[in-house]
């Protein structure tokens, strides 16, 4: 019995308690993106933002969540019933899941498997299921259309996030995310891969869906896309789900890109601040560069995107990834 | 083995927390909020229309065309994720025998392009 309490229980418990650290301070994270978003935006148009719900409106994502979980969940008469409140479950939890491998500073990390990009690289590919069951199960057309449109969009730049992804690997040698961490102490990779940084900055906000990639949900013609038939708190899984998809996003281009949770110099007042700060502070900037890019750009049309994913960044980040290689191989700065 | 498995048992863990909480999620809004379903309420939107027919109907063959070149490129970038991390090890000889694979997958790519299977209009 004590073998069973020392060996299998506490671990457990302890790994639940860990899960749980990392759970709810995400779910908060989320919360509160959504309440920077409004504020943000609305402080580049000149307005006030959400300012009732409690001081300076802080309570709003609050009351928001609570709005939801009050609503009548709708499920349309000709949906597939079952995948129809699986989709939305799935979103959410592939969204949750990747944080698994997330190193949030040296050594705080849940899980640290050696194939963590490729961890990250495969849950966010399936991510796409819960997009496109959801288009289908609603059995109405501007789901079904949006479904499409956003299948369609996530698979074109994810192969461009990925041959970016190899581009790191090679400068790195691991697969390992605090690996990748660790072989930006001297130079973050922001700057010898700056092109690299910036189509994957690109390639996020299409992945996500975001502004000005946001076609799936263009409310001028699909009303609101995939979930147009979702209400409660199904929709609000799909919400909490790509909120979380756009930190998890900003995480992976912190670690990829701007040194995880490495202090910017390692020299006297930058280091006493302990690591998770700095990851945080950097999924902050690159969180608001998400915010900013919405609130400055137009949408793109249908073809342009497809364009811009096919015959722009995939043709370039092939050559640049080669450049890369011959380079590293031609010099011997490869790591060994 | 034991070990690298033991390595995976968190997301295991952590897989079955995540769906707890969305099931949880979903059937407490159930339970707590009034379910009044009404015909008009459950019909497909279709922006004040009854639906005119099934949603599920025909729909244009790039989509396919687009999910078949994603196999193939996103096959690739799986190749290149062991070769970019012993690329230290093979050196000149694994960087030349990739240049000649993603060539070989290039002219496939331009022949894509040339034949339109790469347009939206």
């Amino acid at each position: 019995m004590a073998d069973f309490w020392s060996g299998y229980a506490l671990p457990t418990a302890i790994i639940v308690a860990q899960i749980l650290a990392i759970v709810l301070p995400l779910l908060l994270a989320v919360a509160y993106l959504t309440y920077a978003e409004r504020k943000v935006i609305a402080s580049m148009q000149m307005r006030r933002g959400p300012n009732v719900v409690g001081p300076f409106g802080l309570l709003q994502p609050i009351a928001d969540g609570v709005k939801l979980l009050f609503k009548e969940t709708i499920i349309p008469a000709g949906a597939n019933r079952v995948v129809f409140v699986a989709a939305p479950m799935i979103t959410f939890t592939l969204s949750l899941v990747a944080w698994a491998v997330i190193p949030f500073g040296e050594g705080i990390v849940l899980a640290d498997i050696n194939v963590g990009i490729l961890y990250l690289f495969a849950i966010s590919s399936l991510g796409v299921y819960g997009v496109v069951m959801a288009g289908w199960a609603s059995n109405s057309k501007y789901p079904f259309l949006g479904a499409l449109r956003s299948a369609a969009q996530m698979v074109s730049y994810e192969v461009s996030i990925g041959f970016v992804m190899v581009t790191v690997l090679l400068c790195v040698g691991s697969l390992n995310l605090s690996d990748i961490v660790n072989a930006q102490r001297t130079i973050w990779f922001a700057v010898p891969l700056l092109p690299m940084f910036v189509i994957f900055f690109i390639s996020a906000l299409a992945e996500t869906n975001r502004a000005p990639f946001d076609l799936p949900e263009s409310e001028s013609e699909l009303v609101a896309g995939y979930f147009s038939e979702y209400s409660s708190m199904t929709f609000a899984l799909f919400f909490l789900g790509e909120y979380a998809n756009m930190i998890l996003m900003s995480a992976s281009t912190t670690i990829l890109f701007l040194g995880g949770w490495l202090p910017p110099l390692d020299i006297a007042p930058f280091n006493w601040i302990p690591g998770p700060i700095w990851f945080g502070a950097k999924i902050a900037l690159v969180l608001f560069g998400f915010l900013w890019v919405r609130a400055t750009f137009p949408r793109y049309r249908y073809d342009q995107l497809m364009r811009l994913g096919w015959k722009v960044f995939l043709p370039f980040t092939l050559f640049w990834l080669m450049v890369t290689a011959g380079v590293l191989v031609a010099f011997d700065w490869l790591p060994k | 083995m034991q070990s690298m498995l033991a390595e995976y048992l968190p997301i295991l863990i952590f897989l079955g927390i995540a769906v707890a909480v969305a099931g949880a999620a979903i059937g407490a809004s159930f339970i707590v909020a009034r379910q009044n379903p009404d015909p008009e309420k459950l019909s497909p939107y279709e922006c004040g229309f009854d639906a005119f027919d099934d949603a599920r109907r025909r729909f244009d063959v790039r989509f396919y065309l687009v999910a078949l070149l994603f196999i193939i490129f996103d096959l690739e970038v799986a190749f290149l994720f062991p070769w970019a991390i012993t690329l230290g090890d093979t050196g000149m000889f694994g960087f030349w025998s990739m240049t000649l694979f993603l060539f070989v997958l290039t002219v496939g790519f331009a022949y894509e392009w040339r034949k339109g299977a790469l347009e939206w209009d």
